[in-house]
């Protein structure tokens, strides 16, 4: 049995540790030592000069800026998100009533669900493309030309500074939905009928059905979701660059800390501080992770 | 995993089921307003998607005049443009064949270290196994920088190798991570029996592990193939150079829908855009439940 296992575990383990340190560990390390450095072009030598990038951050409008928008994104994105999740889950698997004692869900179930999903596997750079024709300002976009059907004047989605933000929100929750559509239609259908059933027949309805039993027995997987969505929104780079005017405009009202590392790091050359924004949007994500998961905790319902 | 619980239906249950329909009456209202509510969203959908399609046979006039009209015919000058002048064609190639190489990769690597990480005792594992999973926890946004340089300095940077490794590297912590969860709950007897009959290691793993890990290898790979599809981030910084007949698909779309601008294309920009969304409808649509599952896999474990 034991012959050459060790040839074979190092052969087996070999190019994938070796291509993963390369380029993902080794970059990552060397990502809190760049944080250190005043590194600006290609060609020059970093120097090391501390904290200060970090210092330089606190005075950064454009940081605060765009760590108030993760603020708002980590608020607004997932809570709709699965307020909406939840609601459609609930329609679509739980609703029907029952035939011949199992739960069902609407006529059409799924057929929504397919629909719904959609938008998780389209690219967000495409997305972003598609959303630029139905946001555009004037008539010819078509929530617009929506809108001047009922008389209303057209509005400036994306170039209004107060609403741009909330534009793009829209496009994440849009995309994200039919996914926690089905991460919760999974969870609803794995919870046994009995339950439903002796509610039922203790007089529940709908809503203490929704409220009273499948909320409290999808806590987990809430807990899932909201980490996955606070996630995507300390990312948000390819809908913001793509999307928004001027790449996190108007006037930085839309910019996301991903967008800023890029920009700095690939348009103005400044790699130290840079770096430092990804060293502080690291500590972000995982203080959110661990929160989240601390804060949300509960004892574990079996069934 | 996704779609619905098959409970069987026992004669035990029917009667106060049918019972308690009985009683439902005033849910009239609110079964109309759940469909109105699920047609409302499906709208909100499939209305972006199709007036795209619709868009890529209008003319610039057509385009910039009432959103909500008909084109008024439908020829497929701009399909042709947006293949051959704004290079989708090429675009779209370059995608299939990076992606067909990384995932492909993905999976022999990933599947590979898992199998090892989860079935073989040896003393560093669980350090090897906690350095793959702790790379799900990073935001790439931090490595960004440095990762461009690696490449860079590996002669790499605006080649498709160096984008097809760089894919393969940022995948395997999930997919190291599901695997093994994976590998961990299929039985020890078969490849016991096949080592007995002097199945070698290596040939243990192909020849009977691999085809018993089948549905989980499945799932993680739809998961690889559009994760890495649709990523837009690395090739932005990986193809950056000129290098535009490298470039992969949501780059190309980005970039056309800029200069779309001042080409005044606008037909052919639409053109595109469906031309990067409907495949990948059908796609999805042919393996909906499979891709579902893959997708949500990760979540539900």
């Amino acid at each position: 049995m034991r012959h050459g296992k060790y040839p074979f575990i190092v052969g087996f383990l070999f190019a994938p540790v070796v291509l993963y340190v390369v380029f993902v560990i080794s970059p990552y390390i060397q990502a809190f030592y760049i944080a250190l450095t005043n590194w600006k072009g290609i060609s020059a030598n970093p120097q090391f000069i501390g904290l200060e990038n970090f210092t330089r951050l606190f005075d950064d409008e454009v940081f605060w800026a765009a760590v108030r928008h993760h603020g708002v994104l980590l608020l607004v994105v997932p809570l709709a998100t699965i307020a909406i999740a939840l609601f459609f889950s609930f329609l679509l698997n739980l609703s029907g009533g029952q035939k011949g004692g199992q739960m069902t869900g609407l006529l059409g179930s799924k057929f929504y669900r397919v629909v719904f999903f959609l938008p998780q596997v389209l690219a967000v750079a495409i997305v972003g493309v598609l959303f630029q024709a139905i946001y555009r300002p004037d008539e010819t976009g078509v929530i617009n030309s929506l809108l001047a059907k009922v008389g209303v004047e057209p509005v400036g989605w994306l170039i209004e500074p107060d609403l741009a933000l909330w534009a793009i929100m829209g496009v994440m929750v849009w995309q994200a939905v039919g996914f926690y559509v089905v991460l919760f239609s999974a969870g609803m259908s794995s919870i046994p009928r009995d339950v439903f059933e002796a509610a039922a027949l203790d007089g529940a309805g709908r809503f203490t059905l929704f409220f009273k039993i499948t909320l409290p027995l999808l806590w987990d997987t809430m807990q899932v979701a909201w980490v996955y969505l606070g996630i995507a929104a300390f990312d948000a780079f390819a809908l913001v660059q793509v999307l928004s005017v001027d790449r996190g405009g108007p006037d930085n009202a839309t910019t996301v800390l991903p967008l800023e590392i890029w920009r700095t790091a690939f348009n103005f050359s400044k790699f130290g501080y840079a770096s430092a924004m990804g060293v502080a949007l690291f500590f972000m994500t995982i203080t959110f992770a661990a929160l989240t998961l601390r804060v949300t905790r509960r004892e574990r319902i079996e069934f | 995993m996704a779609a619905n619980t098959a409970y069987k239906p026992s004669s035990r249950t029917a009667a106060p089921a049918r019972r308690r329909r009985g009683q439902q009456n005033p849910v009239g209202v609110f079964s109309v307003l759940s469909h109105i509510a699920l047609a409302v969203w499906a709208l909100l959908i499939i209305g972006p998607i199709v007036w795209t399609f619709l868009a890529s046979f209008k003319t610039n006039t057509e385009i910039f005049g009432d959103a909500l009209t008909l084109p008024a015919s439908f020829g497929w000058d701009a399909w042709g443009r947006a293949w051959e002048k704004a290079h989708i064609g090429q675009y779209m190639l370059n995608t299939v064949f990076v992606v067909a190489c990384s995932t492909a990769g993905t999976m022999l690597l990933g599947s590979m270290a898992a199998y090892v990480l989860s079935r073989y005792a040896f003393p560093g594992n669980r350090a090897i196994y906690f350095l793959f999973v702790s790379g799900m926890t990073f935001p790439v946004f931090l490595a960004l920088i440095p990762l461009f340089f690696v490449v860079k300095n590996l002669g790499l940077l605006d080649t498709h190798l160096g984008v097809i490794l760089v894919y393969i590297a940022y995948s395997l912590p999930f997919t190291v991570f599901f695997l093994s969860a994976f590998f961990k709950t299929l039985p020890t007897s078969v490849a016991e029996a096949a080592m007995m009959d002097g199945c070698s290691h290596t040939r243990t793993f192909f020849q009977i592990m691999v085809p018993m890990a089948k549905p989980g290898l499945i799932s993680i790979t739809i998961f690889n193939i559009l994760g890495q599809w649709n990523q837009y981030l690395l090739p932005i910084v990986l193809l950056s150079g000129n290098v535009q007949d490298k470039w992969l698909i949501t780059q190309g779309v980005a970039n056309i829908s800029t200069s779309a601008g001042y080409e005044a294309d606008w037909p052919g920009m639409f053109a595109a855009l469906s031309m990067a969304i409907i495949p990948v409808m059908i796609v999805y649509i042919v393996f909906q439940r499979q891709i579902q599952s893959g997708l949500t896999s990760g979540a539900v474990k």
